[in-house]
């Protein structure tokens, strides 16, 4: 057992789970829900010469996902840091 | 120059390169050949993985199909790289704690069971073949148009490269050729976009200037005046697609999930010394990808306004023949484009419409798009190079699978249990060999449906692996009977509608047809959920996952106390 106590394994594993649902609703709605589903609701918007949801298909969707990774990685390192599991 | 002298000094150039660096990186043991010694730094297995990632159907046809489809288009945007942040969140770290060599290698482990492996084995090997096939098409095409030579001279030298220096390096020299690859073809592929941009809205970025207003003093936007043209052509407006939500929410669906199942994307995460490592290879691999997906839907919007104009003409009458630009001759004799003068006023038209004279093929929209734009010699050189490196670095990492998956899973873990680290070397390298023999075959006489193979390969790869990996890690309860039961069901559903639609009954390929309105290249969201379901209710009636197994799942949750790779 590498945590202090069965207790902060739970909560560990509580809180990975709780950021990367987090994150992963912010992946579903800028693609399926912006780039798909709201589509043409968002496509009365124009958005620097682009209609809104059609920007979000083929652009703006890809830079959230970067976006979203990079919080991850940051997030979870600062997770393993605070109950001791990183790696020298 | 010529472009064919310069083609071939660029070409010869970047293999020179791609050979020295493999015989800088040699192999010495297995841990090296399959997982790089588990070495490699995430800033570079990033770019290795966007390399191994980008195939020549990334390179070559997706800002076609793009350009082709509009809005619907964008399936491939958002479904080839949402899968990063599943791999990244979801698999990668976990994968990389668990620490072995292959998918089969985890689901053997994981489930406790051979017939798991044996499943798990026979799903990679079909998954990677038929890969394999769709980029040696690539390479065909590639070096019949730029050097001139034979298809089947192109094949086989696109593919003795590969060989020599998977042989010679196995994933060690993969990763790095890779790299180098990655560079490649990022520039290739980047440059004429900048510069076709600038001549037709006098932005720098791509990503910004297709959204701009155009240059020729119009004041119009580039996006509206492509949806003007396009329906005035008979063509669907460029910003709205023509498929139902539904559908393009369950093809998104499926490309997301099967990215993050596919076993020649997900290994690139064993060669990383940590688990924090691998989380960062997944946000560097989508940076990189990023680079050519983005640019992408830029080249394939504004390549098909100059496209529009230089066949139509400014006033939209048609252009007169003799008075083709010399693209329209140099792609006609590849086949890719044709003219039929139905009316016979001698000027080409191309519509969507009954005046349609016309056929554009949209495998010329990258390969093309510098000539279409006047572009100097030197850059449609440099998009032949970046085509090739495209092609090249994928099939050797599907090649590296091939040979894993019968050496490691086959050989060593089921049939031949006893042999050494040295002769389980030798099998791979024989493996590798047997491999690329096929793949040339395949490259030299291509399947007519390689390209919708290749699609279906994600539908596969979600219905199958994508569940039973996340099942495994996120549900330590989940036991043997579940998972196998889910995969059988998963991957057959899927198979039986893709083959049933495609290859058995394909007049009945319509919408009305499909269920819910589902096409086959989105039913691997359906086969996935299906695999989902049957797993939970076999578990509710079976026994669960037995003490051993979830300790193992609870130990690769954090990443403290993760070693190498190992086979063993």
């Amino acid at each position: 057992m590498a945590f202090e106590s069965e207790d902060h394994a739970k909560a560990y594993w509580k809180e990975n789970l709780a950021l990367m649902i987090k994150l992963l609703i912010v992946w579903f709605t800028v693609s399926f829900g912006f780039g798909i589903i709201l589509v043409d609701w968002l496509n009365q918007i124009t958005f620097f010469g682009f209609k809104l949801g059609f920007w979000f298909a083929q652009q703006g969707a890809i830079y959230t996902f970067i976006v979203l990774i990079f919080i991850y990685i940051h997030q979870m390192n600062k997770l393993d840091k605070k109950y001791k599991v990183d790696e020298e | 120059m010529d472009i064919q002298t310069l083609t071939f000094i660029v070409v010869g150039l970047t293999f020179a390169l791609y050979i020295g660096i493999a015989i800088w990186a040699r192999a010495g043991s297995t841990n090296d050949f399959y997982v790089a010694g588990g070495g490699v730094p995430p800033v570079a297995n990033g770019m290795a993985t966007a390399a191994d990632w980008m195939s020549a159907a990334s390179f070559i046809s997706m800002a076609g199909l793009i350009s082709m489809l509009g809005y619907d288009g964008s399936v491939y945007l958002m479904g080839w790289t949402g899968g990063y942040v599943l791999l990244a969140l979801c698999l990668a770290p976990y994968l990389r704690k668990f620490g072995k060599f292959t998918v089969p290698d985890f689901i053997g482990d994981r489930y406790y069971s051979q017939t798991a492996r044996t499943v798990a084995v026979i799903c990679a090997i079909l998954v990677s073949f038929t890969y394999i096939a769709g980029q040696m098409r690539g390479v065909g095409v590639v070096f019949s148009r730029f050097l001139e030579v034979d298809i089947t001279a192109g094949v086989l030298i696109g593919m003795a490269m590969v060989y020599f220096y998977t042989l010679l390096g196995g994933m060690k020299g993969i990763t790095y050729t890779q790299v180098a690859q990655y560079c490649v073809l990022a520039f290739a592929y980047t440059v004429p976009a900048v510069f076709i941009t600038m001549q037709m809205t006098g932005h720098f970025l791509p990503q910004t200037g297709f959204g701009a207003t155009l240059a020729d003093g119009s004041g119009q936007y580039l996006l509206e005046r492509l949806d003007g043209l396009s329906t005035e052509l008979g063509f669907a407006p460029y910003t709205e697609g023509t498929k139902s939500g539904l559908d393009v929410f369950a093809i998104t669906m499926a490309l997301m999930v099967g990215t993050a199942g596919l076993p020649h994307v997900i290994i690139r995460f064993f060669t990383v010394p940590k688990v924090r490592d691998a989380r960062r290879s997944g946000g560097w691999a989508l940076v990189f990808i990023a680079v050519v997906y983005t640019t992408a839907p830029a080249i394939a919007s504004i390549t098909k306004v100059n496209i529009l104009n230089t066949l139509n003409g400014p006033d939209q009458q048609g252009v007169l023949y003799e008075d083709a630009p010399s693209w329209v001759t140099n792609w006609e004799r590849t086949g890719l484009i044709t003219w039929d003068d139905h009316n016979e006023d001698g000027r080409m038209f191309y519509s969507n419409d009954e005046r349609n004279e016309m056929h554009v093929d949209a495998d010329i929209i990258v390969l093309a798009s510098p000539e279409i734009a006047s572009l100097p010699n030197w850059v449609v050189a440099l998009v032949a190079a970046g085509g090739v490196a495209a092609a090249l670095s994928t099939s050797a990492g599907l090649l590296l699978v091939i040979s894993s998956s019968v050496s490691h899973d086959l050989l060593k873990r089921t049939l031949m249990p006893n042999i050494s680290d040295r002769q389980e070397l030798f099998y791979a390298r024989v493996a590798a060999g047997v491999a690329v023999v096929i793949g040339a075959y395949f490259g030299i006489n291509p399947p007519g449906f390689v390209a919708q193979v290749v699609a279906f390969a994600f539908g596969l790869a979600a219905a199958s692996f994508f569940p039973a990996i996340i099942l495994g890690i996120f549900h330590k309860r989940m036991n043997s009977t579940g998972a196998i039961a889910g995969m059988v069901v998963g991957i057959i559903f899927t198979l039986s509608y893709i083959i049933y639609f495609r290859f058995i009954n394909p007049a009945a390929d319509t919408p009305e047809n499909w269920w819910f309105g589902i096409s086959p290249e989105g039913i691997g969201t359906v086969g996935m959920l299906l695999n989902f379901i049957v797993a939970l209710t076999v578990l509710k009636f079976t026994k669960e996952a037995p003490k051993e197994i979830q300790d193992l799942v609870e130990s690769i949750r954090y990443p403290k106390g993760a070693g190498a790779a190992t086979g063993h």
